[in-house]
């Protein structure tokens, strides 16, 4: 179905035969306006940026380009076509048609999902909000803007499902949504990583490569769900996502390619040259892998969770390419192995695979991740730098699951809190570290230009030139 | 087409490992799976990927937009690809020109097939594509060495007795020899014999009536529409070998098939999609085809509107009439063209696309509309005119707006 543009909210939801839930949207979308001016993009509401707007959901309607105001972004509700006669593809209810309302049994523990998931969209642009002064081009400031955009329309989507779904204590959800602020004491958002700060445009590119991979993988298993609404809008919110890892893989991609540019001039590794060239070491880019490694890697919760056992077996939540996996999307009697720590060793053991999901999840975005990785490296490689980026062990700097209470080295050994206290500032950032990129950030706007530490990308948005300007500040 | 094996070049879709993010959006949006991965890339299955370009859009990297030629006999392969950490360099074959459409089971489009398709879709104004959300299409699995042998299932008459053509509804059933069509396909029928010089009759094309899964749902049969040709082009009497031979079929009858035939006149499958058919006579049969394809599925409620413009020269000539006339008005708006009603203006179906006005030219601007036109050459430019007015009297530019279509697929016309 075609997106509606002439409505107030577009939407391919046929809103308008639906008065009560119209209005209740239309009563919502003043109160988002006004969070997207106190807490969007700084000083940005004049700016024409040159965005992407899905203009239907069919793979044709993806390529709408033009520069627009922010606020004037035509945030809607799109979800992917329904599917006739779709059935649950796993757990208990397998065969069975998708739910298309949800059963009173599920309410609220979906409802849950959907405010945690729902919880993350505006976090982002909270955290990324002051990153636009400090943008290393126009490139990157209209990159950055798109992402904080599509995040907005994502909060739109799970507003929807709370107020097409699940009534007044949906609409209340909304509401809270919109009143929880990221790093906030008294009211903060739901998960912790969405409470750190995104001081600069490192960590945003590295937010953007790990975290939003973390949310490609939340989405795509709850675009499993039985419950059609969810899993159609999941669906559609992918699509979206993945310029937002584009952006982070590039992002870091490119940074990477400047310093060994600059390595190769200056014929150094000299961290301390390096610096005095303006450009980000080596080292320092894998500590901030590992950082946000780590982190991300804790949003997937315990590795073993009755929760997530629960969320399949009811069939609220997938894994990744559930429909693709050969085997009986039961999984009553499979086993999955995960890590365990026992006395001083790191052993592995298998466990009920129910149970291990949550580790199965993340076991499947560290692949991805590996191979993001890889890319990088290959890009070091090509300048014929010797130096290889690798990710730390899955239980370093963790502060959920089993890994909680134990220190783990990058390679993988168990050390004592003595050892930590002296090595970690080795495989994290530190605050000096943290204020040499810091002071790197100039805001650089000229088209066509770039700052010092990051190179420029092989292509522009939309096979528009590199020097296209992306933002017109007018 | 005509060029040996040899030289036989296909174009391969590829992803470029290096750009190249792994978001898996190409794979969510391939509606054919032609695209899978492994935890080092996304590659392109050569044999699967119908050039729909579904994926091309929402990649966020333009990685998916790679293409390099290859011999047809010898693409990439999955794992070849599937060990790449960057695009293999441009050879020779990348200059040299691409050979015909790719057919699936690597036989070749005849020439006389080639030469009826190029005359039958010139008034596109450039090459034609099939929708994105079209099927794929089997193209070329019979050739006239290796028919394919049809029982006649049945045959009887659709235009009234008095009328002054004789158009036969034709059933053909396969038994256990697979024979995949899809709507707006062709098929071809060598009648037996020889011609006045002694050789073997040229192949004859015609246009399959029925949907995709038959002409009796889930039976390996298909349906045509034809005309008993009783004279030329020129009005002169001459009797048409092949029609006659068809429409003079019996019940148990065997006859010779090729095909199928055509990868481009074929119907959208996405939800939401709109069809404007324009046709004329036997011109219907592919109209027949699609608007059956839609009537079954009418209880899923996909959407769409289908809007059909249809001229004969009077009811008792129109093939079909009875059954279209039974199809409710929510699930098609149907205009019918009378030209030789006693005592009634002529009326010809741009007449009423004209009559029409608005919503013709709202579902031509409309991307969800696809408009399929099929009939006689004839009615072709007055079709075109149509249009053409319309749309500047919208305030619009037809020439452009053809352009866009062609380009996005939503335009096609076989007519001869």
């Amino acid at each position: 179905m075609a997106i509606d543009y002439s409505e107030r909210i577009p939407n391919n939801v046929d809103l308008s035969n639906n008065k009560t839930l119209q209005r209740a949207l239309e009563n919502w979308q003043p109160a988002f306006l006004d969070w997207w001016g106190d807490m969007g993009p700084e000083g940005s509401p004049n700016y024409d940026v040159y965005l992407r707007t899905a203009v239907s959901v069919d793979p044709t309607g993806w390529a709408h380009f033009d520069h627009v105001k922010m606020p004037d972004y035509r945030w809607g509700i799109f979800l992917t076509p329904q599917e006739q006669n779709k059935k649950i593809t796993f757990g208990d209810h397998k065969g069975d048609d998708v739910w298309q309302e949800v059963p009173g049994e599920y309410r609220s523990t979906l409802r849950r999902i959907i405010v945690t998931q729902g919880d993350t969209e505006p976090a982002s642009v909270e955290q990324q909000r002051h990153l636009g002064l400090t943008a290393p081009s126009l490139y990157d400031l209209r990159n950055l803007f798109q992402v904080n955009v599509e995040e907005g329309r994502h909060l739109w989507a799970m507003v929807y499902l709370l107020h097409a779904h699940f009534g007044r204590d949906g609409r209340e959800e909304g509401e809270a949504l919109l009143e929880r602020r990221s790093g906030d004491a008294d009211n903060p958002r739901i998960l912790t990583a969405f409470n750190e700060q995104t001081p600069d445009w490192l960590s945003f590119f590295m937010f953007t490569f790990f975290t939003d991979r973390d949310g490609k993988y939340q989405l795509a298993s709850l675009a499993e769900s039985a419950f059609d609404p969810l899993a159609r809008t999941c669906k559609f919110m992918l699509t979206e996502e993945a310029h937002h890892l584009f952006v982070g893989e590039q992002g870091v991609g490119r940074a990477i390619q400047r310093t060994c540019e600059v390595m190769n001039e200056l014929k150094t590794d000299d961290v301390a040259r390096l610096r005095a060239a303006g450009v980000i070491d080596l080292p320092t880019l894998q500590k901030y892998m590992n950082f946000h490694f780590s982190v991300t890697s804790d949003l997937y919760g315990s590795e073993i969770s009755s929760n997530a056992a629960t969320y399949y077996t009811t069939g609220l939540k997938g894994r990744f390419e559930e429909t693709k996996l050969d085997d009986d999307h039961k999984l009553d009697n499979n086993e999955y192995e995960v890590m365990d720590v026992a006395g001083d060793k790191i052993l592995s053991r298998h466990v009920a695979a129910l149970s291990a999901l949550n580790e199965r999840l993340r076991d499947d975005w560290i692949t991805d991740v590996q191979a993001g990785m890889d890319r990088w490296n290959r890009i070091v490689a090509k300048t014929g730098v010797n130096f290889k980026f690798t990710l730390p062990h899955k239980g370093f700097h963790r502060k959920i699951g089993m890994f909680a209470d134990v220190h783990v080295a990058p390679d993988g050994r168990l050390i004592s809190e003595a050892e930590w206290t002296h090595q970690h500032q080795n495989w994290l950032p530190t605050a000096d570290d943290r204020l040499y990129v810091h002071s790197l950030m100039g805001r650089v706007v000229e088209p066509g230009k770039f700052a010092g530490w990051i190179a420029p990308p092989s292509r522009g948005i939309n096979n528009q030139p590199v020097n296209f300007d992306y933002v017109r500040f007018n | 087409m005509n060029a040996p094996q040899e030289h036989d070049i296909a174009r391969q879709h590829l992803i470029d490992p290096e750009i190249c993010i792994r978001c898996n959006t190409c794979e969510e949006m391939c509606p054919v799976d032609a695209i899978t991965h492994d935890s080092r890339n996304y590659v392109v299955k050569f044999d699967v990927c119908n050039w729909c370009n579904a994926c091309i859009g929402p990649c966020p990297t333009g990685a998916i937009d790679s293409i390099r030629n290859v011999l047809r006999a010898q693409p990439f392969s999955v794992e070849e690809q599937l060990t790449w950490d960057v695009l293999p360099d441009t050879r020779e074959l990348d200059s040299m020109p691409v050979s015909a459409a790719p057919s699936p089971a690597g036989s070749e489009t005849p020439a006389e097939v080639q030469q009826i398709t190029d005359v039958a879709t010139a008034g596109h104004g450039g090459p034609a594509l099939a929708p994105w959300s079209a099927s794929h299409p089997y193209v070329n699995l019979y050739s006239a060495k290796n028919p394919v042998s049809a029982t006649v299932t049945g045959n009887f008459r659709l235009t009234a007795e008095d009328a002054s053509s004789d158009i036969h509804h034709i059933v053909l059933d396969f038994g256990a020899t697979p024979f995949p069509v899809l709507e707006g396909q062709s098929i071809g029928i060598i009648p037996p014999g020889l011609d006045e010089n002694g050789k073997p009759h040229l192949l004859r094309m015609y246009s399959v009536a029925s949907p995709r899964d038959g002409e009796r749902p889930h039976y390996n049969n298909l349906s045509l529409t034809v005309k008993r040709v009783v004279e030329d082009h020129e009005g002169q009497p001459a009797r048409g070998v092949a029609s006659n031979y068809v429409c003079d079929l019996a019940k148990g009858d065997k006859v010779q098939v090729t095909g199928p035939y055509g990868s481009t006149y074929l119907m959208p499958n996405h939800p939401g999609a709109s069809i404007m058919m324009i046709c004329t006579g036997t011109g219907s049969a592919p109209m027949r085809a699609m608007t059956e394809r839609r009537r079954r599925r009418m209880d899923m409620k996909e959407g769409g509107d289908l809007m059909l413009f249809f001229g004969a020269r009077s009811p008792g000539e129109l093939p079909y009439f009875g059954p279209l006339q039974k199809l409710p008005e929510d699930f098609i708006d149907i205009n019918f063209a009378f030209s030789r009603v006693p005592g009634e203006p002529k009326q010809y179906v741009q007449d009423l696309i004209r009559k029409r006005s608005d919503k013709v030219f709202q579902m031509l601007k409309d991307d969800n509309t696809y408009i399929y036109i099929c009939g006689l050459k004839g009615m072709e430019t007055g079709v075109l005119e149509a249009f053409r007015d319309i749309c500047r009297a919208h305030g619009a530019d037809w020439e452009t707006l053809r352009g866009d279509m062609l380009r996005k697929a939503r335009f096609h016309i076989e007519t001869y």
